[in-house]
């Protein structure tokens, strides 16, 4: 009898694997004292590798040379996770290119010269608002950028990339990203947008990146995160979706991006970053999970029963919410669209994190993190900034997503490791740095 | 194309039909961040791109020159974006855009950029393209059978071109390669719900959820069919 044969699937499955328990069985077997030399974020390591890049870079990075103001973001935003600034010079050094790549007529490119995107927009900005300071959040032209913003919105309601470019839910996160943080998001850029998104939410439960494709991670905070800042969180089937979320995490401890797919560090973030999005939202589940197509997605008869919940003024909980005829834009007389990422973080996190965050954080420590300095996909792949920025983005959301107040002080048992592996907190719709977070809303809610 | 790549590398300033053009420099500054150690290859290319794309110029030595640009590096939109200017403007054979695209995608074939201009490409050459493009896709995703953008390139050829006839059978095809490729079971998901040839959700109800049975007895701890199972049920509960 002939042996079944392994399918690709399977075939890869089973070598990542073998390579992930490997390490497992070595740091399970290593004396305690050993153990925890191993599981220690390479602070130093991290930082010189980061700052290197910064200063200078080999030319095999010709291919991303339309990305840089996103190697920008992947390093400054790093650096801050780790608790690091760049000196006064790299600093004014960032600002002064980063200006360059802002185009007249709004928007930023991917290098200086280039049409305006709106990938390479959301990575200048947030690079911005990380360094800080009035020159750098003062060196962003907000008016401008309002009207790229308008010239990139499609009649579907989502966005076009750049003049010309694709429509999918990355260009509709990135374009109401920034324009929150800006405080310029209004009505106009909304418009739609929730519609374009529920779009993609699968039969899995996940989101595609435009209609019809398959579930996948980065689409998927995308799309979660989007729904939050345009307050139409409750149009998402939310339980379909947790359901697909859940089982993303492997025996690897590790992300994959799509059901059957191979672990990735840079799902940390993708998909771990879309957990401390739901603590935020418990009544919104829990008032689906009575009602079971509360969520409007799958009603097939046109009638979208869904709530009026609003998550967007202080102090106003998530009860109130009751079912009625959605109009989808209910709430728009009531809502200012640029609170809700600030009124956000404020909320209770009511519930425990539903992935096992030190399984993760222990994948990101032994298994993604580089001991030269810098983070990747998996074992025996090459470090690269965007892994190191989205597995540390991704390690600092399992560490504090038990905290309930921003403030309040991480807990032993959240951390995979000792105190001195702790990260910076991030504001988890923008992924930013907190801190940083808190001093640009300051300076562009100023009138 | 090969014989093409395999040339030495003339410089700008050696070609005289490019004597008449003053290279632009990058705009860097004087101490940018993220500096990139260019090859000499890549900035005198980059730096008369810049020239022709400030001068708007769209002529047949720009199309050449994009074609120069885009294989150093594929993932510049601007340099792609310009090309189709220059593609719109000469009334170029589009059918070349298809070889140029896919001697792309032989280098790196995740990225954006080739995907967009392909689907800019086959929108204009409508119906003509459809086999093509299928073509095409299955190329890409017979090394590659969970490639993101050419299951979107092929959804959308699909759903503006058509060519829906033997889309099942390429489903059933790729699962019988490999059960638990959950992106062929999402293509199958695409068929069923949009297919003009089934005959609605509620023919071919039984025969679905006996073929997803039988994957699922099969190989039990494959979450892809059972995903598939209570998808195609939560669609199909309501049709009575």
């Amino acid at each position: 009898m002939e042996l079944p044969v392994a399918t690709v699937t399977q075939h890869d499955q089973w070598k990542v694997e073998s390579q992930v328990f490997r390490i497992y069985d070595l740091f399970g077997n290593l004396p305690r004292n050993a153990q925890s030399v191993m599981i220690e974020l390479q602070r130093d390591n991290h930082i010189e590798y980061l700052t290197r890049g910064l200063r200078q870079l080999p030319p095999s990075f010709c291919t991303l040379d339309a990305s840089r103001p996103w190697l920008c973001y992947w390093i400054v935003h790093s650096l801050a996770l780790l608790g690091e600034s760049v000196d006064d010079e790299l600093e004014h050094n960032t600002i002064d290119f980063l200006s360059r790549c802002q185009d007249p007529s709004g928007g930023y490119g991917g290098g200086p010269g280039q049409l305006p995107h709106l990938a390479t927009t959301y990575a200048a900005v947030n690079a911005l608002i990380t360094v800080g300071g009035d020159q750098a959040l003062s060196s962003i032209n907000r008016g401008e950028l309002y009207k790229f913003l308008r010239q990139m919105k499609h009649p579907s309601g989502g966005f076009r990339m750049h003049d010309g470019g694709e429509i999918d839910v990355r260009a509709c996160y990135t374009a109401i990203s920034v324009a929150s943080i800006l405080n310029i998001l209004d009505d106009e850029l909304v418009h739609n947008v929730g519609s374009f998104i529920l779009s993609c939410q699968t039969y899995e439960g996940g989101i595609s990146g435009e209609p019809g494709s398959e579930a996948h991670g980065g689409y998927t905070f995308c799309g979660v995160a989007t729904m939050i800042l345009i307050n139409q969180i409750n149009r998402l089937d939310l339980p379909r979706l947790i359901d697909w979320l859940v089982f993303r995490q492997g025996k690897e401890l590790g992300f994959q991006g799509r059901t059957n797919k191979l672990v990735d560090g840079c799902y940390s973030f993708w998909q771990g970053g879309v957990f401390p999005l739901l603590q935020r939202v418990r009544s919104i589940i829990d008032e689906q999970l009575v009602l079971p197509d509360a969520g409007g997605h799958y009603t097939m008869n046109g009638t979208h029963t869904s709530m009026t919940s609003s998550i967007s003024e202080a102090g106003e909980s998530f009860e109130g919410i009751s079912s009625h005829v959605d109009d989808a834009c209910h709430s728009r007389q009531e809502v200012n669209f640029n609170d809700i990422g600030y009124n956000f973080v404020k909320r209770p996190i009511e519930m425990e994190p539903l992935f096992h965050s030190l399984a993760l954080q222990q994948y990101i420590l032994l298994c993604s993190q580089e001991e030269k300095g810098g983070m990747k996909d998996k074992p025996g792949l090459s470090r690269d900034f965007y892994h190191t920025c989205y597995c540390l983005s991704g390690l600092s959301v399992c560490q504090h997503m038990w905290s309930d107040e921003e403030d309040s002080p991480v807990l032993p048992r959240a951390l995979m490791g000792s105190y001195s592996n702790l990260l910076e907190p991030i504001h988890p719709l923008f992924n930013v740095v907190l801190e940083q977070y808190h001093e640009a809303r300051e300076f562009f809610t100023r009138d | 194309m090969d014989s093409d790549e395999e040339q030495e590398w003339v410089p700008f300033k050696n070609r005289p039909e490019w004597s008449d053009v003053v290279p632009v420099e990058q705009d860097d500054g004087p101490n940018p961040v993220v500096p990139i150690a260019y090859k000499e290859e890549f900035t005198q290319t980059m730096n008369y791109f810049r020239a022709l794309y400030r001068a708007d110029e769209r002529s047949p030595r720009a199309l050449q020159l994009t074609t120069e640009a885009i294989k150093l590096n594929s993932g510049n939109y601007t340099v792609w974006h310009f090309r189709r200017l220059i593609l719109k403007t000469l009334s170029a054979d589009l059918q070349n855009e298809l070889d140029f695209t896919e001697d792309i995608a032989k280098a790196n074939s995740k990225n954006y950029q080739l995907w967009h201009h392909r689907r800019w490409v086959a929108e204009i050459l409508g119906t003509n393209a459809t086999s093509q493009e299928l073509e095409f896709t299955k190329k890409i995703l017979s090394h590659d059978a969970k490639h993101y953008h050419a299951w979107a390139h092929r959804q959308w050829v699909l759903q503006e071109l058509g060519g829906w006839e033997d889309e099942l059978d390429y489903c059933h095809e790729l699962l019988e390669e490999d059960i638990f490729n959950n992106s062929a079971w999402n293509q199958r998901n695409f068929v069923i719900t949009r297919s003009p040839f089934l005959g609605g959700l509620k023919a071919i109800r039984e025969s679905e959820v006996s073929y997803t049975l039988k994957a699922i007895v099969a190989h039990p701890e494959n979450e892809s069919s059972w995903r598939y199972l209570r998808g195609f049920t939560k669609m199909t509960i309501s049709l009575g």
